[in-house]
């Protein structure tokens, strides 16, 4: 069976799950490997959530959030982006490929971005093949 | 002598270890007479000439607290754990390896053939044409020479067998174990199974008398060396890293007396069960820029987040092991 994979993608509330939303509502097509989780603020999302979603057996994690300098709690994305870059540099470090882990800025109204966005990161993930980090976990 | 209470069967063993834990427990000086008054040392390798066959000939539940300190990393360190689980009422995860993995941990980064491959081949002071490996086992003449079969994950004691409490520390502070063994003896009730005791429950940052401010903004972060430290403010305001916030306090921050940042040895504050995530969150926050280049310049000098965050506590923490 080809292999299809599951992606977690942690969305902000107020920019880029509505953003999600509006390329529902707007009847857009796009991969279904998705599966997304609704956070108030991109700043909510610790390091923990993104490495047990690996150990848990998902091969891709899409964190979004507002544009820098609309963030709805003034510097929760800047929080964001900081710890999505040395986490990228963690996960590199124990043999998760880091393209395994994308940020982007996705705002309420970019329901076509958000969409196109899920297509290609799925077939980035595709490519990469399923991650192996959860078979290491059984000690 | 008549009358007197029953002295308590005390063990205590080491697995993948340092020996450092068993001389904290001869750090106790002088007041040793006073646990030996109270406990027979029935099980001691570094200190007594008691074997491996005398342990396994006990009744189970013979020994009333074992010490393990060091982390399972080959299956004599596993026999021995099981062995001692067995035969003692209480076992005591006691130091950062039985507790965390701790620094032979970090051997979770590699793989037993990469770890063979630098062993017996390519260290700088190896000479080994043939690429001779050690078997395990060997017959000769008298007999069957056997060696432990060498595995390729690091594990802590609690991931291989039943542990009742937990005592942190690369060593754990000789007055906590004080503490703990006085309150073992005197019989007071103790805390409920798999609590981490001998440690406060809040970080560090708590009991560490360094000056602290509002004023966490980070432009730049420096290898202890590289600054002037005042000897005052906290290490992380002068931007050296340091893993107080989201380490455990009990130690009396002894590195921090010693104008040396935490390093992290006393596991994460009760309710957390990955420190090393805790504290990526944490240094990730403070930093002082916007634009992703900046970030990415800032966070260079992390060099080894995961060597860093994890030194004590790799085979416990969410991901255990690198994937190899």
């Amino acid at each position: 069976m080809e292999f299809s994979p599951k992606i977690v993608a942690f969305l902000c509330k107020w920019c880029s799950y509505t953003g999600a939303d509006l390329a529902g509502t707007s009847r857009m097509e796009y991969k279904s490997n998705v599966r997304a989780i609704r956070v108030m603020c991109s700043g909510r999302i610790e390091p923990t959530f993104v490495l047990r979603a690996f150990t848990n057996g998902v091969d891709g994690v899409l964190v979004c959030g507002c544009h820098p300098g609309d963030c709805h709690y003034q510097e929760g994305n800047y929080r964001c982006l900081r710890r999505f870059l040395l986490l990228q540099k963690y996960i590199q470090q124990m043999g998760i490929d880091s393209e395994r882990l994308k940020l982007e800025w996705i705002s309420a109204s970019e329901g076509k971005q958000f969409a196109e966005l899920v297509n290609s990161f799925t077939e980035t993930i595709t490519e990469l093949g399923p991650c192996k980090i959860r078979e290491t976990m059984k000690v | 002598m008549e009358g007197s209470k029953p002295k308590l069967k005390l063990a205590i063993y080491w697995a993948a270890a340092c020996g450092g834990c068993c001389v904290s427990v001869l750090d106790v000086h002088e007041k040793l007479f006073d646990v030996v008054a109270a406990a027979d040392l029935v099980f001691w390798p570094i200190a007594l000439d008691i074997k491996y066959k005398d342990v396994e000939e006990m009744p189970d539940d013979n020994i009333d607290v074992t010490l393990f300190n060091g982390a399972v990393r080959n299956s004599e360190n596993e026999h021995m754990a099981k062995l001692l689980r067995r035969k003692s009422r209480i076992l005591v995860a006691y130091g950062s390896c039985s507790h965390l993995g701790g620094i032979p941990g970090l051997a979770n980064f590699s793989n037993k053939e990469e770890i063979f491959r630098r062993v017996y081949s390519e260290s700088e002071s190896t000479v080994n044409p043939s690429d001779v490996r050690p078997l395990k086992e060997f017959e000769v003449d008298e007999g069957m020479l056997s060696l432990p079969d060498f595995f390729n994950d690091v594990r802590s004691l609690a991931q291989v067998v039943d542990v009742d409490y937990f005592i942190p520390g690369c060593p754990p502070q000789t007055e906590r174990l004080l503490e703990v063994f006085t309150a073992i003896v005197s019989g007071a009730e103790l805390p409920p199974k798999g609590s981490v005791i001998g440690a406060e429950t809040k970080a560090q940052c708590d009991e560490c008398i360094r000056k602290k401010t509002e004023n966490k903004r980070i432009k730049k972060f420096y290898r202890p060396w590289e600054i002037n430290d005042d000897g005052e403010t906290c290490f992380m305001e002068q931007g050296v890293l340091c893993m107080g916030p989201a380490t455990r306090a009990g130690c009396g921050y002894r590195c921090i007396k010693g104008n040396a940042p935490c390093r992290g040895c006393y596991g994460p504050p009760s309710g957390v069960t990955d420190p090393g995530t805790k504290m990526m969150s944490a240094i990730a926050s403070i930093i002082d820029e916007k634009e992703p280049e900046e970030i990415s310049r800032v966070l260079e000098d992390v060099v080894d987040p995961a060597g860093f965050f994890y030194r004590f506590s790799l085979p416990s923490s969410i991901i255990r092991r690198k994937l190899s």
